[in-house]
């Protein structure tokens, strides 16, 4: 008996001490990143923490560190590549030991930026030459930049799509439909593939927005409003993928799909369609190569939905480079970032949008152009409400669940009508929303 | 053993050069060491112990006090808030319906082991290479299950060709509909949790002296007879042991639904619920509350048990 309260006692000790300890330090708030003002006079060592787990692997990132230290012959670049890299960021950013550089991870929420990343300059400054700096600003400063930036869309292949007779764009979501019909008959092709099982290529679904009513402030408008309201963005979204599903044109068993087998699938034709954005094109391509098809079958189309005869597409960075508050070259560190931008040319041999505003589009891109498909960046000032609005009331527009309810209820795994199910996650979306404001 | 050594260290009576105050400092020198050196011993085990089991939990008991998001330097403490949301959104607790399903599974997993330990128990042939047949699956690691299972239940999978050859032509999605789905995993898991059931059957099947069989059948006793009155009572602490493992471990299957469905298709366990509100919506201190009623959810279910089914001296002979 004695015993039990004493090890009883050490644990109530012990989480007492645990508690004491859970509050991180983090007082160095809000240090500047200037860029160095001569290149090769920027000394020290930096490292790179990065996703791109492929890239360090195949030693592209090297070749780019080898290129930078051309310009930059002070700084020694060293790449981390984490392969749960929002995972493994997440902790450790608990301490100071996070790199140099980093991709901000998307659960650091805005207001926390200058407390984890320095400066890199003014909002103003900036956004003159760069795309994307809302997306990193607080009180003014910008502490992230993208070297890429990405336009969703459907990947297709254009043979399966000319064989079903569909040589156009469909421009509403009802001949999106027929479209897929007419590949469901005409060919042997799977119509659209869901990748449910994968989970993250469904959360894609909401870049939509923006993209149907055309209109800068949609991020906005969902920190406002009822984002699944009719006419909507994501219930114009949402109701064609549960449409797509209901009408039977995606694979047979949605729960074991494979991205990874998905991607050759679609480069030989055997799957039309799938909604993710232009970064995907290359990798399709890739594919298409390795398995002996024709690269130039992989076409890329908007989201079906016009304003005044023409159709819109939103731009949205990827992961934002930043420089660690902690580090002790924050000159070198920043002098990398700059170059990466600007003249690594990731973004071209990734064949996406550059973040340069004066830069031109890339090949992808050309039949947007061509179709006079209005690029249009959207107005991000409300971003971070929308993820707490998101986080609070576990809808998770950002995180595939809700998508694949939405797969189950119109493939009949789960019971209840479209309406329901929409009106139910904007009844969360306003309580969440009314529970923050309060 | 204790007893002997304890004798040893009694000082020998002092003898007449020798004086009384030395000795007894020396007795009082010796004794603390001998009651020293066991806690030196366990000074290893004991800071793995507390840094690595309480530590963390004495930490998520903190934490399930707070709004902490995981990540933020900032944390304020809400005091029982979290507690309260969890306890008064019901939706939360309808994932463990799902455990139903393994519930349901652990009893045919307890009876497979069962049959298999009593009858490799005799002498079968090739029982060695049976026992290791039935033991390998629990040897794999609980990831790479998911995976191949991911194969074996796809559609013109593994299971779907093997239906095939029997003659049967099956369009069925596995994982399909939420009861399918469920049933499936909790196949995955008898697969996988058998083994584990069979060897601690099987050691305490083997530790029943031979010669109460020898006994039995000169007495005329069958096979099932010597189950019912010598192997039955003869393993009940272990049986009950399994028991406690199978509804603790159905009320917080995580692995194989995570990596195998990912909680979709009505396949959601409580701990992968607890795992999404911690890493997907940032709410860690919500999860650590969930975490925490888990954990006294277990507690409970063990505690009733017991109960129940006291643990008695099993006595044979």
């Amino acid at each position: 008996m004695n015993r039990r309260k004493v090890l009883a006692g050490s644990i109530a000790v012990l989480a007492l001490l645990a508690s004491a300890c859970t509050g991180t330090g983090g007082s160095s708030k809000g240090a500047d990143a200037e860029a160095p003002d001569d290149p090769s006079e920027a000394k020290g060592s930096i490292t790179v923490l990065t996703h791109r787990t492929d890239l360090v692997q195949d030693g592209t990132m090297k070749k780019y560190a080898a290129e930078f230290n051309k310009t930059h012959p002070g700084v020694k670049v060293e790449f981390d590549a984490l392969t749960d890299y929002e995972g493994e960021v997440k902790i450790r950013m608990n301490t100071e030991n996070y790199g140099d550089v980093l991709m901000i991870p998307a659960v650091i929420e805005k207001k926390d930026y200058p407390t984890f990343f320095a400066s890199l300059g003014s909002k103003a400054e900036r956004s003159a030459k760069y795309r994307f700096t809302d997306y990193s600003t607080v009180d003014g400063k910008v502490y992230g930049q993208s070297p890429i930036g990405v336009v969703p869309g459907f990947i297709y292949n254009k043979k399966v799509w000319s064989e079903a007779g569909v040589t156009d764009w469909p421009t509403t979501p009802a001949d999106f439909l027929a479209d897929l019909k007419a590949i469901r008959s005409k060919t042997d092709a799977v119509p659209y593939y869901t990748n449910f099982k994968d989970m993250w290529p469904l959360t894609q679904w909401t870049n939509v927005n923006g993209s149907v009513g055309c209109d800068t402030n949609a991020t906005t408008k969902l920190a406002e409003g009822d984002p699944w309201a009719r006419g909507a963005d994501l219930r114009v979204a949402d109701t064609l993928l549960h449409d797509i599903v209901r009408a039977g044109l995606v694979e047979k068993d949605p729960t074991t799909t494979n991205w990874e087998a998905s991607k050759p699938r679609l480069a030989k034709g055997e799957i039309a369609t799938m909604w993710l954005g232009s970064w995907a094109v290359v990798q399709m391509r890739d594919a298409a190569k390795q398995a002996g098809t024709d690269p130039a079958d992989i076409g890329f189309m908007p989201f079906p939905a016009q304003q005044d005869g023409a159709f819109c597409a939103v731009t949205s960075p990827d992961y934002q480079q930043a420089v660690n508050v902690n580090s002790d070259n924050k000159e070198a560190a920043r002098a990398w970032i700059d170059w990466f931008t600007d003249r690594s040319g990731y973004a071209e041999a990734n064949l996406a949008l550059s973040p340069l505003k004066d830069a031109p589009l890339p090949d992808v891109l050309k039949p947007y152009e061509e179709q006079g498909v209005k690029l249009i960046d959207l107005d991000d000032t409300k971003g971070a409400e929308v993820k707490s609005i998101d986080n609070q009331s576990e809808v998770g527009i950002y995180k595939p669940d809700y998508r694949q309810e939405l797969v189950d209820l119109a493939r009949g795994a789960r019971k209840g009508s479209l309406d329901d199910f929409l009106s139910d996650l904007g009844k969360r979306w306003a309580e969440a929303r009314a529970s923050l404001g309060s | 053993m204790a007893d002997t050594t304890r004798k040893a260290a009694r000082p020998v009576p002092p003898a007449a050069s020798a004086g009384p105050k030395r000795a007894a400092r020396a007795s009082r020198r010796t004794r603390f060491s001998r009651r020293l050196t066991p806690w030196l011993f366990l000074i290893a085990p004991l800071a793995l112990l507390l840094t690595f089991t309480y530590a963390p939990i004495a930490n998520m008991v903190a934490y399930s006090f707070t709004d902490w998001d995981g990540v933020s330097p900032e944390l304020t403490y809400t005091g029982t808030e979290n507690y309260t949301e969890l306890l008064t959104r019901s939706e939360l607790f309808e994932v463990f319906f799902v455990s139903g399903y393994y519930l349901v599974a652990s009893v045919v997993q307890i009876v497979a082991a069962l049959y298999f330990a009593t009858l490799l128990s005799f002498d079968v042939r090739f029982r060695n290479f049976f026992k290791g047949v039935l033991f390998f699956p629990y040897l794999i690691n609980g990831v790479a299950i998911g995976f191949v299972f991911l194969y074996f239940f796809q559609d013109g999978g593994t299971l779907d060709s093997v239906l095939g050859l029997l003659g049967v032509e099956t369009d069925h999605a596995w994982l399909g509909t939420p009861f399918s789905a469920n049933t499936s995993l909790a196949g995955v898991s008898v697969w996988r949790y058998t083994g584990l059931n069979f060897v601690l059957f099987l050691g305490a099947i083997q530790s029943i002296p031979g010669e109460l069989y020898e006994a039995a059948e000169i007495d005329g006793a069958g096979r099932w007879h010597q189950f019912r009155h010598i192997i039955a009572p003869g393993i009940k602490p272990v049986l009950s042991l399994s028991v406690i493992l199978s509804v603790s471990g159905s009320l917080s299957v995580f692995e194989i639904p995570y990596i195998m469905t990912g909680g979709a298709t009505g396949t959601e366990t409580f701990v992968i619920q607890t795992v999404k509100l911690a890493f997907q919506f940032n709410k860690t201190g919500l999860a650590s509350a969930a975490a925490v009623v888990l954990l006294l959810i277990v507690l409970a279910v063990t505690w009733v048990q017991r109960r129940i089914v006291p643990d008695e001296k099993v006595d044979l002979v």
